[in-house]
């Protein structure tokens, strides 16, 4: 019989797992990495702690430098897929060469967004920030006189301006939302943040956009100027689903793919930031470009690509993320009264917790500068707790194993698990 | 694998564990100098209900551990026995590990990075001295 072949378009975390995935399984099989990086699976959150030097470049290698070798796959750096056949088990690259498959795992992750600002080809420099090649490049325009404008003040905006505040003379950030971070925290958490952003020196204008560029001058919206010497764009990502849409496979905003991580496209999966996830906190599809959704979606296509058995269905969003010594986290969905939902909140000095539940399940919550044991209210919402079997007023104010019953604790504690 | 197994009916709240935990991963070879007027950071911690119950909570090596599915920087990974350990030069502190494990047994350390139980085998214990110092078998290190 004929060894197997799999082939992964994409290089990224998702596609680590998916090796892994399929290792866990076939020991035998040959993989195919189709990479349009030119670098190794590396760690692409770490982009902006090796800017603020808290990484060094040596160590943002997501796997050891024997990955590849180990794991029996051979990487296509440099290259792109140009198309999927999916009737004859085809990918065809750019180049024109073609790689069959028993199974594919598309992985292609999600590109930067960039809105049609009017003006934008006179700015002489101008940058994204989503992959190391970004970031080098970033690096090499970054210097202590250089003012920064980025455009977006979300995760990716903000975890830049914290990477590269120290290596400049002074940063601004806009964003359309009228708040910072706007996709995981509300009004009152965003103003402390942002009010901690701007003790650091980070300027902000929000509710405001760019009308047009003119060289290193932003016109916003609002009226004023705002004169820089680099500019990030930091506006969103969209997810690469086109391979898919082209062959004829089901896409939403993302890749839909069942708990198997299957795309409607027979022996092809899908996993990572370019797929649709379903969230089990509010129960919609939705994309969450999170890290470890992608590692666990392409370990869960992995195994199946290879004829194990695994799935996925306890996606949520989840985040912890830290500017300048203050720490959040969030998880899950908020639902307001009006929605049925129910808020606990606690405030200490400097610190706020807020518990959303809602039907009797922990569906969501922000902590900010308090998240000592947040694992176990994120499980709480992962495995759909009802609130009933534990003491959650004891759990409200400390996340401890106590509210759960010995029972649990005989289990956890007392077994392997 | 071996693992840290925890029997509460036979817990006195005690607390001896999270010194020894915290001597033994301290790196000093004196116990009052490695802890006298320290604030201790062990990785087990004794959880307690008033007098009535009493446990201790530590690293279960998950066989399917989700800190390391969902490690941003590839820091934490199982070793050749099946520990689950951290590479405090690769982590860098995001805490999405703490995010994550659902027994609360991460923790960040003094310099900003995570701890969390490797079981005693990165220092001069060499197997758990939470366990070996145990006064009544609370806690105990075996296979199941």
């Amino acid at each position: 019989m004929d060894m197997k072949q799999y082939c992964i378009i994409g290089n990224g975390v998702a596609a680590a797992g998916c090796i892994e995935g399929i290792r866990s399984v076939e020991s035998d099989a040959h993989i195919t990495v189709i990479s349009r990086e030119a670098h190794p699976v590396y760690c692409r959150p770490l982009i902006s702690y090796y800017l603020e030097g808290k990484t060094r470049l040596e160590n943002i290698g997501y796997r050891g430098h024997d990955f590849y070798e180990k794991n029996n796959c051979t990487v296509l750096y440099g290259q792109e897929a140009a198309r999927i056949d999916a009737a004859s088990q085809k990918v065809r690259l750019k180049t024109g060469e073609e790689i069959a498959y028993d199974a594919l795992c598309v992985a292609s992750g999600s590109i930067p967004f960039v809105p049609p600002f009017q003006g934008l080809d006179s700015v002489p420099r101008k940058y994204s920030f989503m992959t190391l090649d970004d970031t080098l490049a970033l690096e090499e325009a970054l210097n202590k006189d250089a003012r920064v404008l980025i455009v977006g003040a979300g995760l990716i905006g903000l975890k830049c301006a914290e990477g590269i505040l120290h290596r400049v003379k002074d940063i601004t950030v806009c964003d359309l939302a009228p708040r910072i971070l706007s996709s995981i925290l509300d009004d009152e958490c965003a103003s402390i943040m942002q009010r901690h952003l701007e003790s650091r020196g980070i300027r902000f204008l929000l509710g405001d956009s760019v009308a047009q560029f003119e060289g290193s001058k932003a016109q916003m919206q609002s009226g004023e100027t705002v004169d820089f010497d680099i500019l990030v764009l930091a506006v969103g990502v969209r997810a690469e689903t086109g391979l898919v849409k082209e062959a004829g496979g089901n896409v939403g905003r993302g890749i839909l793919t069942d708990t198997k991580m299957h795309t409607s496209l027979d022996q092809v999966y899908a996993a990572g930031d370019c797929t649709e996830s379903h969230d089990i906190s509010c129960g919609q599809s939705r994309i969450l470009a999170i890290l470890p959704n992608a590692y666990m979606q392409g370990h869960c296509a992995g195994v199946n690509m290879a004829g194990g058995s695994e799935v996925f269905d306890q996606a949520i969003p989840m985040n912890s993320i830290g500017f300048f010594g203050l720490h959040i986290m969030t998880a899950g969905s908020y639902f307001t009264p009006e929605e049925g939902g129910e808020l606990y909140e606690e405030r200490g000095e400097g610190t706020i917790k807020r518990l959303f539940s809602k039907d009797g399940y922990l569906t969501g919550f922000i902590l900010v500068g308090c998240t000592e044991r947040a694992g176990i209210y994120t499980s709480l919402i992962r495995n759909k707790t009802p609130l009933s079997e534990i003491d959650y007023e004891m759990i409200k104010q400390n996340p401890s194993l106590l509210p759960f019953g010995k029972k649990y604790r005989v289990e956890k504690l007392g077994g392997v698990v | 694998m071996k693992r840290v197994f925890v029997n509460e009916k036979w817990c006195l709240g005690c607390h001896l564990c999270e010194y020894n935990c915290a001597f033994a991963n301290s790196g000093e070879t004196n116990m009052a100098k490695a802890l006298k007027n320290v604030k201790i950071r062990p990785r087990i911690r004794v959880e307690e209900d008033g007098d009535a119950i009493t446990f201790a909570v530590s690293c279960r090596h998950c066989s399917d551990p989700i800190c390391i599915r969902s490690c941003i920087s590839g820091a934490l990974s199982r070793d050749e026995t099946g520990t689950v350990c951290i590479d405090h030069d690769k982590c860098v502190g995001c805490r999405t590990c703490i995010l994550v494990c659902p027994y609360g047994a991460i923790s960040e350390d003094e310099n900003g990075v995570i701890q969390k139980c490797e079981l005693c085998v990165k220092n001069a214990a060499g197997s758990p001295a939470c366990v070996a110092g145990c006064p009544n078998r609370a806690i105990i290190f075996e296979e199941r």
